[in-house]
């Protein structure tokens, strides 16, 4: 590994923990300036814990944190460069808007006038040119969120930190403020990270997805190669929803579910050995675009029961053949009427083989 | 973007060692201050309970002798009869006039609530003096007690009567909140099946008061232990502990047996203590957030007779309170009961305690000062700075979290003792502090530093925990923070503390009587030497003016408060919705 001048911020073996607890396991990490990259897991993970690594708020056990090449690592959290927003915002209650924007600016001697001036374009560019005068509890929980982050990029960190920053808002409030923050976010170039355990959230926003498991990282990419090629059984599982089926392998790329055979991508698996194969409800054909006679992969179900979700249905099929094995499947609104899928419907459909994802059994 | 572009400078990493100096150097005050005032004159009386009186080492035999001696037996056997007689007195009424508040629908329950916290103001002799002018050999309603087979108040009833009214308050307080507490879907799952009240009661409202109850009688049962005013005052030959630590410090100067008798009447109170404090643990667990608060609905026949008992339990306190302001003003009770100053004048003058109540105001003031900021910063200290993070100080904080809350445990009475053991010895050179007003305050801030630290620390926990984590982020030193939001946001938890301490001060005599000096008399131990002196007038008087002084200064407190919230406070009056 060089540090090369695009890195922002380096993250070399971080190991953490709470007495017996490991909380994180030798975390590697390279960031790259100007991206926005999501910490995504589920509860107890230790993506919040990394982030207050990253921060000074927590001391790793071992390991070292290298920011814009100069390392950090046992420096307290006033001597690194970055602003944070947390989950409950911690804005001042009894300052202004103002008066919480301008926190950090005072500090730092600035004039009266700059200061203003600052402060006035900062509430401009989160949206609420007129709050000012105002104090945080007049505000609605997004407008305090887009406060925190003015307050935050006040002082013009280099390295943006948010800690579920919209956890505590309602669905409609979070979606329009994904969107915001996304876009302040690349206009201003900032190197961001956001702890999430939301991973639509994180799909939607990150330039990156780093997915966490058990203190350790179990995959680094682009959201959607993350979703397209889950390196680990748990990445395939937490990233969108996903069927698990036990198979056979019984040859080179060929897989035996219940006594059908599957054909995949092969991978070098033994022939005889059992393994999981994974599959999203979307990765497969139907009929409605085309005949499905002479696909690979073609099989035959019975919808056992049918979840309506809005512009799609998701399908619980029991597949002839499959021994039991049920599995998930997705259709359009469209498709749904126009094949006719309901309650105990006869519906054939070919699975893509060419996104079946093979795991060992564990 | 221009602006977006350009960075402030860094600060430089000097202010960076001031502040970790001020973090860590405050808790390194605080510990070394509680171990100094509290734990070290502690372990001196353990020391001196060991040493012959004239000071060589006798292991045991101090022990020895005291619990062979007639007087122990008689003395623990009085004191458990004494506060478990008091428990029994004042836990049920209290519980009632508690529901009467919290769960019906009576009116001017503001006002209730604030006669019922009256005793308070007043040091626990004055109940004792009404009652001696109630019920005593020229009383009033002397016949009241004959009714029930009685000759005499002194002894055991009036001592049990005085106590009671001395705690009612605290049981009071603990119930308001035992019984605050409740899930209105528990009762309107029991209204759809149809269950009676005395069934609610007994299966939903006492089970769920029942550590609200327990705690209640736990520090009523603590108070009476180590209460020393009230058996001296009306006690007549009815002789408790705490009355033979001062007989054996005070009377015979033997600090070696008084340490003894300290230890002693330290068992119950620690016992008591520890119960509470494993009680309240479990208590937590009770309540989820997604309870729905009761509110009481209308039920005539029930608020009719609960008011009706509201009404009289006030009469009464008003009446212990206006007997003595009225002996206070009279010549002879109960022979001459023309109006008159004297008491307050020639009264005090006579028995040369003028000064006494300016000692005690002059005391009282700095308590509610000093304790308050020490307190105050001192949680502060514990809670925010993030002392537990630090590998060279994180131990300081588990040390002093621990002797913050032993003064609870802790009567008056055993801390007095342990300062005199300890600086009162010619080896130590904060023997100096003896006799002051210094040592007065400080002995007095230890003395109610519990509740106060655990108010504090209740007010801290209420603000974001990210608050100082933001001020780093922003390069702004955590003691400006604490300054600009965290005092100004707690301001009304502060008042608190102060006045608490204030009035505290004014009422308190166990753990100061040992202390004082002539020059340093405070007002409610005058209280007991115009006693002992058989001036019974300008004790009431003394007494009287402690209660005056105590309520003015209370009111003021909430003038002041009032006035902060609207100088200060006006983020809280701006809540949307």
């Amino acid at each position: 590994m060089t540090t090369s001048s695009s890195v922002a911020l380096r993250l070399e073996g971080i190991d953490k923990s709470f007495g017996s607890f490991v909380a994180l396991k030798s975390v590697d990490l390279e960031i790259e300036r100007g991206e926005l990259v999501c910490f995504v897991g589920p509860s107890g993970c230790g993506k919040t814990t990394l982030l207050r690594i990253i921060a000074g708020l927590e001391a790793q056990s071992s390991g070292r944190v290298i920011q814009e090449g100069r390392d950090v690592s046992r420096a307290p959290p006033a001597a690194r460069d970055y602003g944070i927003v947390f989950q409950s915002y911690a804005l001042f209650p009894n300052l202004t808007i103002r008066d919480n924007v301008a926190y950090g600016l005072v500090n730092r001697r600035r004039g009266r006038a700059e200061i203003v001036a600052r402060v006035a374009e900062l509430l401009k560019l989160v949206g609420l040119p007129d709050s000012g005068p105002k104090y945080p509890a007049q505000m609605s929980g997004g407008q305090q969120q887009r406060v925190a982050l003015a307050r935050a990029l006040a002082t013009a960190p280099s390295l943006l930190l948010l800690d579920e920053p919209l956890s505590a808002l309602d669905a409609k409030e979070r979606e329009r403020l994904r969107g915001e923050i996304r876009q302040l976010q690349r206009r201003l170039g900032v190197t961001t990270i956001l702890v999430t355990h939301d991973q639509e959230e994180a799909l939607s926003m990150a330039d990156r997805v780093v997915v966490m498991n058990q203190g350790a990282i179990e995959q680094v990419g682009p959201p959607l190669a993350v979703y397209e090629r889950p390196a680990t059984p748990f990445v395939a599982d937490f990233i969108g929803k996903v069927n698990v089926l036990a198979a056979t392998c019984v040859g080179e790329g060929r897989y035996r579910v219940g006594h059908i055979e599957l054909t995949a991508a092969a991978n070098g698996t033994a022939h005889g050995q059992p393994v999981r194969l994974y599959l999203r409800p979307e990765d497969r054909v139907l009929e409605d675009s085309g005949p499905l006679e002479g696909r690979p992969n073609l099989v035959r179900g019975t919808v056992r029961n049918l979840d309506f979700l809005g512009t799609f249905c998701l399908a619980k099929m029991d597949v002839d053949g499959f021994d039991g094995q049920s599995m998930l499947v997705y259709f359009s609104l469209n498709q749904a009427l126009e094949l006719n899928v309901r309650e105990g419907a006869r519906i054939p459909f070919a699975l893509r083989g060419e996104r079946l994802r093979v795991f060992p059994q564990q | 973007m221009s602006a977006l572009a350009q960075r402030g400078p860094l600060p430089r990493s000097l202010s960076l060692w001031t502040e970790a100096l001020v973090a860590r150097g405050g808790v390194v005050l605080l510990a070394l201050a509680l171990v100094i005032f509290l734990t070290v004159p502690l372990a001196s009386l353990l020391v001196r309970s060991l040493l012959s009186r004239s000071g060589e080492f006798v292991g045991v035999a101090n022990f020895a002798v005291y619990f062979s001696s007639s007087a122990f037996a008689n003395s623990a056997a009085n004191t458990l009869t004494f506060a478990t007689l008091t428990t029994l007195l004042t836990v049920p009424p209290a519980f009632l006039f508690a529901y009467a508040i919290q769960r019906s629908c009576i009116p001017f329950k503001g006002l209730w609530r604030n006669v019922a916290m009256i005793p308070i103001l007043a040091p626990s002799l004055l109940a004792a003096l009404s009652f001696i002018y109630l019920f005593g050999n020229q009383g009033w309603l002397k016949f009241v007690i004959e009714w029930f087979g009685l000759k005499t108040v002194y002894g055991l009833p009036g001592m049990v009567l005085a106590m009671s009214f001395a705690s009612f308050p605290h049981a009071v307080m603990i119930l308001l909140a035992g019984l605050a507490l409740s899930d209105a879907r528990l009762y309107e799952a029991a209204d759809s099946m149809a269950t009676p009240g005395w069934r609610k009661f007994l299966t939903i409202t006492l089970p769920g008061a029942r550590y609200g109850l327990i705690s209640a009688a736990l520090v009523v049962f603590t108070m009476a232990v180590s209460e020393f005013g009230v058996p001296k005052v009306i006690g007549g030959n009815y002789s408790v502990l705490a009355i033979d630590i001062y007989k054996q410090v005070v009377g015979q100067q033997n600090f070696s047996m008084g340490a003894v008798v300290g230890l002693v009447l330290l068992v119950p109170a620690v016992v008591a203590f520890a119960i509470d404090t494993a009680v309240r643990r479990r208590q937590k667990a009770l309540l989820t957030a997604r309870s729905v608060p009761y509110a009481p609905r209308p039920e005539r026949l029930r608020d009719a007779l609960l008011f009706l008992y509201v009404l009289s339990v006030s009469a009464f306190l008003l009446l212990v309170l206006g007997m003595a302001v009225f002996g206070s003003f009279v010549k002879v009770w109960p022979y001459n009961l023309s109006f008159t100053l004297n008491h307050y004048t020639y009264g005090f003058e006579e028995a040369g305690v003028d000064n006494a109540w300016r000692n005690s105001v002059a005391m009282a003031a700095w308590c509610a000062v000093f304790g308050a900021a020490v307190t105050f910063a001192g949680a502060y200290w514990l809670e925010k700075t993030g002392i537990e993070k630090s590998r060279a100080f994180g131990w300081l904080r588990p040390l002093a979290q621990v002797q913050a809350m032993m003064p609870m445990a802790v009567p008056g009475m055993v801390l007095g003792i342990g300062y005199i053991v300890f600086f009162n010895s010619p080896a130590n050179p904060l023997g100096a502090l003896y006799g002051t007003m210094t040592i007065l305050v400080i002995s007095t801030i230890v003395h109610f530093y519990s509740s106060t630290h655990l108010t504090a620390v209740t007010a801290l926990k209420q603000l974001d925990s990210e608050f100082e984590s933001v001020s780093a982020s922003l390069k702004v030193p955590f003691y400006k923070t604490f300054w600009r939001v965290t005092v100004p946001v707690c301001l009304p938890s502060v008042v608190d503390i102060s006045r608490y301490y204030f009035v505290n001060a004014m009422t308190t005599i166990s753990a100061v009587v040992f202390l004082y000096s002539p020059k340093t008399t405070l007002a409610a131990i005058s209280i007991l030497h115009l006693d002992e002196a058989g001036n019974v007038g300008a004790a009431a008087a003394m007494a009287t003016l402690i209660v005056a002084t105590s309520a003015a200064v209370t009111a003021v407190f909430f003038v002041l408060e009032w006035w902060l919230v609207v100088r200060t406070q006006a983020w809280r009056r701006t809540a949307r919705r």
